[in-house]
């Protein structure tokens, strides 16, 4: 502790800790905030009149609800990657970027549990799948591992927070007395003595070693819903190992994009040093080729065959109705990204930032493309049902609400960097510390 | 109370159920009371009638009454299903015109939402080359049912009679089971159905599927209420062209109300196939090959375009 005195510490401290919201952060939230009002006032007319104000109908069943919950699940997977893997390889240039994924993790992992919900035709039976639950149901295994993945994620952000938080109760005078409360509620226990510092190391570690299978579990069992199907487009083994490369790299995208805007809004160059991107950037080029890779054995393996059953789907992705999107997901999801990120001069920061927004809205589409098509071309002809079942194209209410949880999830990440520093400041003086050493 | 249930039961399903019966055959003085007391006079005009102890008894018309509908089962027992029964269904193509008679009677008794059909008939044609038919598709009630498999909460399950029923009281409205469904035979609530007030006052019965629920699946049920009182499902009946034959593979036979035919032989006799046995979905519904039609498939397609007005 006593180099907490010392000239440097201070600056890193003074820097890091947290800052109120500028004009621009309440501009922001205000958005966000208004985002999610209207995403509310719709759910509150579904939750009236029922799922007949989606567009959803019988054959498209699921839409973009269940589009928005897998994007929500792919990008938490983040939080295992970026600090878990990391962390046990012993990798040191991250940890600036930890808590960041952390958050990230987080917010998505909550809003993944309530789009779901958002989802059900009859939400008040919540409890039903708590008293009624058959373990051989792939949705219970989603409630499972979802939870776990939940609570893992929230000690992982918290047990590195410790520290920060005596940091920040030791600094009264920057925050207001709720705050304070706040603080000294979730962390006055702890007092930085080498015991408490031993033991939060041990729990760290066995943290972020449960949570890589409870990660690949989460993802893997999302795409156990469509995968344990027969239909066309879902029916694929390529589907657990496909699904976890494509959160991998979403995830790694938002993170790119969250450092990119964190680092313009509190002016941390200095510790999120254009190095960052330079070796993020490689991170997300070798993901989006691992994306790629999946993906060439998802479409192109069965298109090669071209059975009847998979005829219609394919060439509806590939020429047909969702051709512009299909190949707006591929290119602005993987092969863009891709070619901007091989080059040295692509890894500066705001390019990499670029390709960042375009990994995550692609990914965003590509769930889309993963649900719906394959609804609209069932084995039997679609016959004796209305036009409007043939088609898909999202309500106001729908759009409202998707839009309304993404603005959520950034509203709980906006809120949390108010509230924690954003970089580990605590680490961060240790690190410092053991380099110059 | 069950042993009684069952005797009834029985009693109903040799046939004098349609003839309407005197209140309590086995004690023929409190019948006779009974109708005293409600002041009929006796008409003169006497019925013969089996009681369940095998006696025959006469009776005065006037004091017939009919049956009561039965009480719903309770939930416990719709789950269970109907003992030493496995339900079947054929479909022989070479009837079917697309008249949707079927497709009617089954939504009027269940309460269907408007636009939604439990019962399709699909316009068929494997291949360019190859003959269009029509092809009314039901619940095929799998016996490795994919929509039972995905069900979080069973609220969907399989009865040890064969048939794949729906609990509206628990289905959380997830419709995985929707997805699951290779056939497309599941429809949504999407909206709080239209029905008449008392019918959705009634307690929801497994067995007759009504009412229906907003939030919840809804799908062919093979009417077990209808088998329970010895009757055909609501779609056999409908059918002037008798394309649909229901019965137990346990007797072995199957009929359509005025044919009967022995289930095995029928379908040895004219190749019967299920739909998509590749799956291993294992339905319970039989289709007879459309050869030697009835009609012409384009005598079907008036019906489509009436439709489309």
């Amino acid at each position: 502790m006593e180099n907490l005195n010392s000239t440097a510490n201070e600056k890193i401290i003074q820097d890091l800790l947290p800052q109120k919201f500028g004009k621009s952060g309440k501009i922001w939230t205000g958005i966000l905030v208004a985002f999610c009002l209207v995403g509310l006032f719709a759910y509150y007319r579904q939750l009236r009149y029922g799922l007949v104000v989606t567009s959803m109908r019988d054959y498209v069943s699921w839409g973009i609800y269940i589009s928005n919950f897998v994007f929500f699940v792919a990008i938490s997977l983040v939080g295992s990657l970026i600090t878990a893997v990391f962390r046990l390889a012993d990798v040191h240039w991250s940890t600036p970027l930890t808590r960041i994924a952390e958050i990230i993790a987080v917010a998505a992992i909550i809003f993944a549990s309530l789009i779901i919900i958002v989802d059900m035709g009859s939400p008040e039976r919540f409890y039903n799948l708590f008293i009624h639950g058959r373990l051989q149901s792939p949705i219970i295994w989603d409630v499972i591992v979802i939870t776990t993945y939940f609570f893992i994620s929230i000690l992982l952000l918290y047990f590195p927070l410790l520290p920060d938080i005596q940091i920040l109760i030791k600094y009264k005078e920057k925050s207001s007395k709720r705050l304070q409360k706040f603080y000294s509620f979730i962390g006055s226990f702890w007092k930085g003595t080498p015991a408490q510092f031993k033991l939060s190391e041990k729990a760290i570690n066995i943290l972020c070693i449960t949570i890589i299978p409870v990660a690949f579990s989460i993802h893997t069992v999302t795409s156990w819903l469509f995968a344990t199907t027969y239909r066309p487009g879902w029916d694929s083994t390529n589907f657990g190992a496909y699904f976890i490369s494509g959160a991998f790299l979403v995830g790694a995208g938002g993170v790119v994009v969250a450092m990119y805007v964190f680092r313009k809004a509190y002016h941390l160059e200095k510790y999120i040093t254009a190095d960052h991107f330079e070796k993020m950037g490689r991170i997300v080029v070798l993901l989006a080729l691992l994306y790629l890779y999946f993906n060439v054995n998802e479409y192109l393996v069965p298109a090669f065959k071209m059975k009847k059953s998979e005829e219609a789907h394919l060439n509806g992705l590939f020429t047909g109705e969702f051709a512009p999107l299909f190949w707006f997901a591929i290119s602005v999801g993987m092969l863009i990204p891709i070619i901007i990120l091989l080059f040295k001069k692509g890894r500066r920061p705001l390019p990499v930032f670029i390709a960042g927004i375009m990994v995550v809205v692609g990914a965003w589409f590509k769930r889309y493309l993963i649900v719906t098509p394959t609804l609209l071309h069932p084995f039997l002809p679609m016959t004796n049902v209305p036009d409007s079942y043939r088609h898909y194209f999202p309500s106001w209410e729908e759009w409202a609400i998707a839009l309304g949880s993404l603005a959520g999830a950034m509203l709980v990440i906006t809120i949390l960097s108010r509230i924690f520093p954003i970089i580990p400041i605590q680490e961060t003086i240790t690190e410092r510390h053991e380099t110059a050493e | 109370m069950k042993q009684e249930n069952n005797s009834r039961r029985d009693f109903l399903l040799t046939g004098l159920a349609a003839a309407g019966l005197a209140v309590g055959c086995s004690s023929k003085k409190n019948a006779f009371e009974a109708g005293a007391e409600e002041g009929i006079k006796a008409s003169g005009k006497k019925v013969k009638l089996l009681s369940v102890d095998g006696e025959v008894i006469e009776v005065d018309e006037a004091f017939l009454k009919p049956v009561p509908a039965l009480p719903a089962v309770s939930n416990s027992e719709a789950r269970l299903g109907i003992g030493g029964k496995k339900f079947v269904m054929v479909i022989d193509l070479s009837r079917c015109k697309n008249l949707r008679k079927c497709q009617a009677a089954c939504n009027h008794m269940h309460h269907v939402n408007p636009g939604q059909n439990w019962i399709k008939v699909d316009p068929m044609q494997e291949a360019e080359h190859t003959a269009p038919y029509w092809q009314p598709t039901t619940c095929m009630h799998c016996d490795e049912p994919p929509c039972v498999k995905v069900c979080p909460v069973d609220a969907t399950f399989k009865r040890q009679d064969g048939i794949v029923l729906i609990d509206s009281d628990r289905c959380i409205g997830c419709r995985f089971c929707m997805a699951a469904c290779p056939y497309s035979s599941r429809a949504f609530n999407w909206s709080a159905p239209d029905i008449p007030a008392e019918v959705a006052a009634q307690p929801y019965s497994c067995e007759s599927s009504v009412p229906q629920k907003k939030g919840t699946v809804g799908k062919c049920d093979f009417c077990p209420d209808m088998a329970r009182k010895g009757e055909l499902p609501h779609c056999v009946q409908a059918c002037p062209n008798g394309t649909f034959f229901f019965g137990d593979l346990n007797e072995d036979s199957v009929s359509n109300g005025s044919e009967t035919f022995r289930f095995s032989e029928l379908i040895k006799d004219k190749s019967g196939y299920r739909l998509m046995e590749d799956l291993g979905t294992k339905p319970s519904v039989y289709y007879l090959p459309p050869v030697n039609r009835n009609f012409p498939y384009e005598s079907g397609l008036d019906n489509d375009t009436k439709e489309k007005k």
